[in-house]
């Protein structure tokens, strides 16, 4: 009887459809999603029905951490080419007699996330490597005597009046640190807010109301 | 190509050289995909977070103005204790009668509590928004979302029989407890609520509840 010969080889599998579905997935992924900026504190953020998305621009963001710190962020606005935060920038300096070069005030325009530094450690902050910045990160100062927020808040809505205010704070925040923010902005006459949430579906059936 | 396979046939006892196709093996490019896709998951948040509107009352400018007066039937005090504890009472302080306060009723974040207290006092309200979203939903209204919106609202402002929610925060609520409560009101198609700073007498009240002693906020 003859021997069966069984093939040597080892079976070869033709991997290009593999290589197309995953091109595939790649340019959805890279079309679909944003980037996610750092955050200098880590929020976790309440849920809510709410389904507004974010607004893309046109909004100053209040970042609070879990202790109270406030973190601020505005953007450019529609365009880059507004340049808003480096006007913004211009304004605070001017106002606190700091000096930024422009090599600083581009690093700020294009920095991604909210910054916590007091506007005097501002210079140094940029001009920090990453890794340092870190731990310069304290909040900015809100009290009475120093009310570098309210600054913020002016500058920003004078040279971009559409902006507006998005408080993204963390669930576990003690409620006077909020109140603290929002009586400023209610100071500087910022009465809309946004509050940051995550979604949560609820939904309530027409007999639990008739009972 | 035609013609490429004819000249073969012509040369039929010429040996020809095996044709090999080229066979490119794609399995570095494959891992190189997965590397990437991998790298891009984990770097890009694909669901936005959502936002929450709130509108609060502008400051009053003239501290001497009196604050616009509301009837006491229809309010309802919501009071953030510590601890995500949550307390109410009905109707307003009388400043002479500091000495004995109204007892506060403690509830809680869930469905059957604060939920339903707010769904009952808010029921005619509620039922009337739920059935005509039931029937935009059934195709019985043709309606677009936006018009959706604005008929919601307009019943909202011609509602009059719906309470008036006072929502106060106590110095130790955190900010999740203050979500939690708007998001309530807006869940229940409250008509009208506001945020307002808690008085001393509130505080007070959540205190005694709570079962502490009040020297820290009497002052």
């Amino acid at each position: 009887m003859p021997k069966i010969k069984l093939p040597t080889k080892s079976p070869r599998i033709d991997m290009t459809p593999m290589v197309d579905t995953f091109c595939v997935i790649l340019i959805f992924l890279l079309l679909t999603s944003q980037m996610r900026q750092p955050e200098p504190v880590n929020v976790d953020m309440p849920f809510s029905i709410s389904e507004t998305p974010i607004p893309d621009f046109n909004s100053m963001t209040f970042l609070i951490g879990d202790e109270g710190e406030v973190f601020f962020n505005v953007d450019n606005g529609e365009d880059t080419a507004f340049q808003f935060r480096r006007k913004i920038l211009d304004a605070m300096a001017e106002q606190y007699e700091i000096e930024f070069n422009n090599q600083e005030k581009d690093l700020f325009e294009r920095y991604p996330s909210p910054i916590g530094v007091p506007i005097q450690q501002l210079k140094d902050f940029l001009n920090a490597d990453a890794s340092a910045r870190k731990g310069m990160e304290t909040g900015i100062p809100l009290d009475s005597t120093d009310n570098q927020l309210a600054m913020w808040i002016l500058f920003s809505r004078q040279e971009n009046p559409n902006v507006r205010a998005t408080i993204k704070a963390d669930s576990n925040t003690e409620f006077p640190a909020i109140k603290k923010v929002l009586e400023i902005l209610q100071d500087n006459r910022v009465n809309r807010f946004n509050l940051v949430t995550s979604l949560e579906a609820v939904r309530i059936n027409l007999d639990e109301i008739q009972q | 190509m035609a013609e490429i396979v004819q000249a073969e046939k012509g040369g039929g006892n010429k040996k020809r050289a095996k044709k090999i196709l080229p066979h490119m093996d794609m399995t570095p490019m494959v891992d190189l995909m997965m590397l990437l896709i991998t790298f891009f998951m984990l770097t890009t948040s694909l669901s936005k977070s959502k936002v929450m509107e709130i509108t609060l009352p502008e400051k009053l400018k003239d501290e001497s103005a009196a604050p616009p007066k509301i009837s006491a039937s229809r309010t309802l005090n919501i009071l953030l204790g510590p601890d995500d504890r949550i307390f109410w009472y009905p109707g307003g302080v009388d400043a002479e009668d500091y000495d004995n306060l109204p007892p506060v009723t403690e509830t809680d974040y869930s469905a059957e509590g604060i939920r339903a207290l707010l769904l009952d006092r808010n029921r005619f309200l509620a039922r009337k928004i739920n059935e005509f979203e039931q029937q935009v939903l059934e195709g019985k209204i043709r309606i677009s979302r936006d018009s959706l919106q604005k008929a919601t609202s307009q019943m909202k402002t011609d509602d009059d029989t719906g309470p008036i929610v006072l929502i106060k925060a106590h110095d130790e609520a955190n900010y999740g407890n203050f979500v939690d409560i708007l998001d309530e009101m807006n869940i229940c198609g409250i008509a009208r609520y506001t945020f307002m700073d808690i008085a001393w007498y509130e505080t007070q009240m959540v205190n005694n509840a709570v079962g502490r002693t009040t020297t820290a906020s009497a002052n």
